[in-house]
């Protein structure tokens, strides 16, 4: 088992024809994701390598194909529109890769996504992958091994780290995600944690998180009073002078909110084991999984 | 991307928002002969992109054209936070009667622009948001539709009890939303908010930040950057597209995504040392970025290590190899590297280093107690 996706995933690609588009493409197909169809306008009735049918907007896609997952890699200032046209579609799991895209954007994006009942994971995210089943954005495949494990993510190559400390130690995953770091995405720590509460095959979750916002402090008061099963965290970010800026529209301290020090805090003290450095990830999850 | 005042006054005037005029001076002459035109009392207020202007001494009042010179000169002479003053708006002195603070944005909380509202504004606002949080009226907006009359209405009843005034705080207050939400802003403030003796409602001060993600789509504004008021060596990582922050210890980090790069500078204060940056290469790196990053971090002085911390995933390990090897050989190093790549095509990256006198690390806690050894004159381990 895993969570959002697995072997049923029947994948769509926003943005197939593009430089990242069709990259990871090739990638995902060669993990063993099923790619049923991409979209990019005006090139509907085209093959992308010779064997995934293009269409020209999503709702012929997913009547023609059955897809019920999409991956949106097109630029930024096309972002929002393709997140809403796939949930207009009705594609109930939407993952939108794009870096970039205007924050007021995605306060008009959020509640049309919502209301018309799809989960969005990012925008600015990696992605996800259930090792050995399905991936989906572009987490690198080899990193990953099978395992009893969860993980959830704000960061992107952080989470490779930690996951190939994992695996070095021999410790596989069921899902691993990443929601990504803007200040507005679509699917958060709790969403997360809730549903790898819920998976019959985790057993055990990493949160990794990092400096602003009060995500991680709420994800660790649901994890003391929702959660039976045990939760080592890690926050990047705790040499981060305050106030400034780092890469990552979410990474701003406001005020005393969402310094690394409060995260870790929050963290003890709803029982989530804190790790000080990825590497000691592996040692907690050792300990708690015992 | 943070504006001045003068600019945020600029945008707000071109949206009817009430603003005393100003004019900016770069010498202290030039702000002598504004205060001469002016023919009355001036405030003197430094541009910069840092908050607490007024406590650092950036704000003053001048009572006539020679005082506005000198205090001018004096205020030219300020750095505040680290950054130099180098220009100031000159406005005629008004008088107040109350001071309000309203404010928008984007909040991750509530997934919308939330307005905020006070009576009690000035420089304590922040004080007074966290010890009586019933002084601050917080608002969510609705993309779909704006800020609605009724709304506006509300928050201004909440600052004012004169009907004249209500009315025209609120207008003010869907004026600056139109701003906000026009300009693609993520910060849009006005503190104070005046009354004048006359019932005049009046903006003093203008704030506004504006989401880096929308300057691509927004030349006119992207056009308001003002070079000279940022740390040089940040503005030229901008334009290698790199993210950069300087700090101030003495092990140079350069590191792909920003997650990960947060984590290095934990890990090496972990170990002992201090990190001279925060610099991200980004996802899909080239050779060049490689090259502009490490001229950067060699420009600091106080770096006595640098230290690479790759995981490729999007980004080939390949190619910040070569960038290396590009970048030392136009410029020998003066200090000690230490690599530690892995990932996307690690083996080829390994034999360009190799065959160039190169050695990388595999490990990240190694990789980092090295650098730190090495910066602090010790041994590697």
């Amino acid at each position: 088992m895993s969570i959002f996706i697995d072997s049923g995933t029947r994948l769509l690609v926003q943005g197939i024809t593009g430089r990242d588009g069709s990259f990871h493409t090739k990638q995902m197909i060669e993990y063993g994701t099923q790619v049923v169809g991409g979209v990019t306008p005006g090139k509907g009735g085209q093959k992308f390598e010779g064997k995934v049918p293009i269409f020209n907007t999503v709702a012929e896609a997913v009547s023609e194909t059955g897809a019920n997952t999409t991956v949106i890699y097109v630029p930024p200032p096309f972002a929002a529109d393709a997140m809403m046209e796939a949930a207009d579609a009705g594609i109930p799991f939407i993952v939108c890769i794009t870096e970039g895209v205007p924050v007021l954007d995605m306060t008009r994006v959020y509640p049309f996504v919502k209301e018309r009942g799809s989960r969005l994971l990012g925008p600015n995210c990696p992605g996800l992958i259930s090792p050995g089943q399905s991936k989906v954005g572009i987490i690198p495949g080899r990193i990953c091994t099978q395992g009893p494990v969860g993980l959830v993510s704000r960061s992107g190559t952080l989470t490779y780290e930690v996951v190939y400390q994992m695996t070095r130690a021999k410790i596989g995953q069921t899902t691993c995600v990443g929601i990504g770091g803007d200040p507005i995405n679509g699917t958060n720590f709790i969403d997360c944690l809730n549903a790898f509460e819920k998976d019959a095959d985790t057993t055990a979750v990493v949160m990794i998180g990092e400096i602003g916002g009060t995500d991680e402090q709420e994800a660790a008061r649901f994890v003391r009073e929702m959660m039976t099963k045990p939760v080592v965290g890690f926050i990047a970010g705790q040499t981060a002078p305050p106030g400034r800026r780092m890469g990552h529209a979410g990474a701003i301290i406001s005020g005393s909110a969402g310094t690394a020090a409060e995260k870790m805090q929050a963290f003890e003290e709803n029982g989530v084991g804190v790790a000080k450095r990825p590497i000691d990830v592996v040692d907690l999850l050792k300990r708690a999984m015992r | 991307m943070n504006i001045h005042e003068y600019q945020a006054k600029e945008i707000f005037r071109k949206y009817g928002i009430p603003i005393p005029p100003g004019e900016v001076a770069s010498t202290p002459e030039e702000a002598e002969a504004i205060a001469r035109r002016f023919g009355s009392t001036v405030v003197v207020k430094a541009q910069v992109h840092a908050g607490g202007r007024g406590k650092a001494g950036g704000v003053k009042l001048a009572k006539n054209p020679a005082e506005a010179k000198s205090i001018a000169a004096q205020i030219l002479k300020l750095t505040i936070k680290g950054l130099p003053v180098q220009k100031v708006l000159v406005t005629p002195a008004a008088d107040i009667a109350s001071e309000a603070y309203v404010g928008i944005i984007v909040d991750r909380a509530a997934k919308r622009a939330v307005f905020m509202a006070s009576a009690a504004g000035g420089i304590d606002i922040e004080e007074v948001a966290a010890k009586t949080p019933e002084k601050l009226l917080k608002h969510p907006i609705d993309p779909r539709y704006g800020l609605q009359a009724y709304e506006a209405m509300q928050l201004a009843f909440f600052l004012y009890s004169d009907m004249k005034q209500v009315r025209a705080a609120a207008k003010i207050l869907q004026q600056l939303y139109r701003a906000f939400s026009e300009n693609g802003g993520s910060l849009a403030e006005i503190n104070p908010l005046v009354t004048t003796p006359a019932g005049e409602v009046v903006a003093l001060d203008a704030k506004m930040v504006i989401d880096d993600n929308e300057l691509d789509r927004r030349p006119d504004i992207a056009a308001l950057r003002d070079e000279s008021s940022e740390e040089a060596s940040e503005v030229e990582a901008r334009k290698a597209n790199l993210t950069f922050i300087k700090l101030d210890g003495n092990v140079g980090c350069i590191v792909n995504g920003a997650g990960l790069a947060m984590a290095t500078m934990d890990l090496v204060k972990y170990y002992g040392g201090e990190p001279a940056n925060f610099l991200d290469i980004g996802g899909s790196s080239n050779p060049e970025k490689v090259v502009a990053a490490l001229r950067i971090i060699t420009g600091d002085p106080n770096v006595k290590a640098i230290l690479f911390n790759i995981f490729g995933g999007i980004t080939r390990t390949d190619d910040v190899a070569n960038g290396i090897v590009t970048a030392i050989k136009q410029n020998p190093l003066k200090v000690p590297l230490v690599i530690r790549l892995t990932g996307t095509n690690e083996e080829i990256a390994v034999k360009i280093l190799k065959e160039n006198g190169l050695s990388a690390m595999t490990d990240m806690d190694e990789a980092v107690k090295k650098a730190v050894a090495l910066a602090t004159g010790g041994k590697a381990a």
